[in-house]
């Protein structure tokens, strides 16, 4: 057996060449597979992070027309409803267009309550919540652009005009990997007047509502009830759970995230295909070889076991230099790309589609030439040499 | 019927027939073939190309199989084993030298050698003990730990003898053992088989194309056109040792 396994491992890199591009190749269709599957998870992690017993309520026509700020009262008397905030999309721009993150006007005192997962020393959301031009950012943005308590940052208005100055007076950790950390918020208040003097007609207006209910079995009364209010007003709302408001965003990317899971997949039937090429070639020009330990008394299984072998070993080489080279390839997305990411880290779960990956690359690739090796006949495979 | 000795056959064919499908054709190789080799012989096999030699060596080897008739080896009519009883019957009473050695490049000499071996239930020093003494016979004691890239061809051919050998059969097979050698390898190869057949009584039956081979051997049978012509190169008579 320790003889079988000696040889296996000593025919995988007889062709040192050959086997070391297979493997790379291999683990590199393995670091694309486990990439893209973490790119599509992450999409849909961001829907499941959220959570079921909080809503949101918007404009029914769209999410750019806004609502009226005199519906917060009336939100908050349907029962179920245990709190409410409201905020505005502000879109403002940091240095330029590339430096993106997310940025909302906030009721921070509601906003915060209905956000346990976004956590705040004590002093930190006092200071906050004390200072009207306050504002705060996850931990992972302020990382990026080192930012410390008492900066002031500066914003350009997009939807709303003018260079807006923030103060920093909190930096919130996410409770979850999912939470995202790169987002700024500010109070609502500090929008709302600077509005009411340079563009009055747009004051007291909110974006969207974001209601917790009392139970999550209430999700889908509440938002009836909070719709049925307002039929037939100026501004009809559309409520759901803060799950299905995400799923929209995420809907529009939906066919872009299937077209990447099918990628994923075509680039391991790619390497398997390769893989089966290069060990059929191996597999033939050793022929004669098994041929004559067939010879001297070797049964068809343990040149099975031979072919086999080695096509697993090649395989799993790839799988596992391509597993330690995912690593090193998130974290430099997670750092280099991390306007596009909460945060680019690999589940085990991909590891492990990664190492199955490569052992059906192995397989695939094994079958055929140890079907042969192990079927040919002695004379047959005898001629095969000189 | 040309005997080589005086001992009782060690191999007896009768009737043997052999055809290869080509296509929807069937080309006769070997056509009722009856002869018999006596236990201890040194019989060359000569005849020209295609005529089948190799198919008849292959048969008598048990790693063919045959259309019609029976071979008997030691006793056993090896046309009626399966293919797993002739892999074990092969292990235990054939040894096998091919024209291009076929040795295992990724494995030493040593571990070529002990190849066959790992079949048995040998212990691993018993091995060791095996093959040292197979690679002693054939002279290589200093180059045990050399791939077969490492080794010239003659020095290559006396692995695959010492592989040959390892396990004790009664029988070996050789298919132009020397139509890769120079002379010198070729004769020092010769030489070591003839001590096989001398000092160790194996009985050798070769293939061969080489009259310098051919006249180590002690019997020369023909074969043309699948059928054995019968004319004996030599003296139907166990050449004197000299
Ligand atoms: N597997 C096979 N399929 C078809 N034809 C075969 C096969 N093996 C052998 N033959 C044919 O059988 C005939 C005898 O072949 P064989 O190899 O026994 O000849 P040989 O006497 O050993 O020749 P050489 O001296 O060239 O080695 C040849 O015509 C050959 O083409
Ligand atoms: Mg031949």
């Amino acid at each position: 057996m320790m003889f079988l396994l000696k040889l296996i491992i000593r025919n995988a890199f007889r062709h040192k060449l050959r086997s070391i591009l297979t493997v790379v190749g291999i683990a590199i269709a393995i670091i694309a597979f486990g990439l893209l599957s973490t790119l599509v998870g992450l999409w849909y992690h961001g829907v499941e992070a959220s959570s079921a017993s909080r809503l949101v309520t918007r404009n029914a026509i769209s999410l750019i027309f806004p609502l009226p700020l005199s519906y917060k009262d009336r939100i908050r008397q349907v029962p179920g409803v245990k709190t409410v905030s409201y905020g505005n999309w502000f879109g403002g721009i940091y240095i330029d267009e590339k430096h993106f993150f997310a940025n909302e006007a906030i009721e921070p005192k509601s906003f915060l309550e209905l956000y346990p997962e976004f956590i705040l020393t004590p002093e930190q959301k006092d200071a906050f919540l004390r200072d009207r031009k306050g504002c705060i950012v996850g931990k992972r943005l302020a990382d990026t652009y080192g930012w410390k308590i008492g900066d002031l940052i500066t914003l350009r208005g997009t939807i709303f005009p003018g260079q807006w100055e923030f103060v920093l007076r909190g930096i919130y950790r996410g409770a979850e990997k999912g939470t995202e950390e790169r987002a700024l918020f500010f109070h609502w208040d500090y929008l709302n007047e600077t509005l009411r003097k340079t563009m009055p007609r747009r004051a007291d207006q909110v974006g969207f509502y974001m209601i917790t209910v009392e139970r999550p079995e209430l999700a889908a009364e509440v938002s009836q009830a909070v719709d049925a209010i307002f039929k037939n007003s100026l501004a009809e709302t559309l409520t759901e759970t803060e799950k299905a408001f995400q799923l929209g965003f995420v809907a529009m990317t939906e066919a872009i995230l299937v077209a990447i899971q099918i990628v994923s997949y075509v680039v391991i039937v790619i390497i398997m295909v390769v893989a089966a090429n290069t060990m059929a070639m191996t597999a033939r020009e050793r022929i004669a070889e098994y041929a004559t330990m067939k010879t001297l008394g070797f049964g068809g299984w343990h040149i099975a076991g031979i072919v086999f072998g080695e096509s697993l070993v090649i395989a799993l080489s790839g799988g596992l230099l391509g597993v330690a080279l995912t690593f090193p390839a998130a974290h430099w997305i997670e750092v280099e790309l991390a306007q596009f990411f909460p945060a680019f880290s690999i589940a085990p779960l991909t590891i492990g589609l990664d190492l199955l990956a490569a052992l059906a690359v192995g397989v695939t690739a094994g079958i055929f030439p140890t079907w042969r090796g192990a079927t040919i006949g002695i004379a047959e495979g005898l001629r095969r040499i000189g | 019927m040309g005997m080589g000795n005086n001992k009782p056959p060690i191999v007896e064919i009768a009737h043997l027939s052999k055809s290869y499908r080509r296509g929807s054709q069937t080309i006769p190789v070997l056509e009722d073939i009856t002869f018999d080799i006596a236990d201890g012989e040194f019989l060359a096999l000569m005849g020209p190309s295609g005529s089948g030699k190799s198919t008849l060596l292959n048969l008598i080897a048990g790693i063919d199989k045959a259309d019609r008739g029976t071979i008997r080896v030691g006793g056993v009519d090896i046309t009626t084993l399966s293919d797993k009883e002739l892999a074990t019957w092969r292990s235990a009473n054939v040894g096998f030298i091919f024209q291009f050695y076929n040795l295992m490049p990724v494995l030493t000499a040593f571990e070529n050698v002990e190849l066959p071996l790992l079949l048995t239930d040998l212990s691993r020093s018993e091995r060791r003990e095996h093959v040292e003494l197979a690679l002693q016979l054939v002279g290589l004691t200093d180059r045990v730990d050399h791939y077969p890239a490492q080794l010239s061809g003659g020095q290559q051919q006396r692995v695959a003898i010492a592989r040959a050998v390892v396990s004790d059969p009664a029988i070996l097979v050789a298919d132009e053992p020397t139509g890769d050698l120079d002379r010198v390898s070729a004769g020092e190869i010769l030489q070591l088989m003839d001590r096989l057949v001398r000092e160790f009584d194996k009985t050798i039956i070769m293939v061969t194309h080489d009259p310098r081979a051919a006249e180590k051997a002690r019997i020369i049978r023909h074969l043309e056109k699948g059928i054995l012509t019968d004319i004996d190169g030599q003296p139907a008579s166990p050449v004197a040792g000299s």
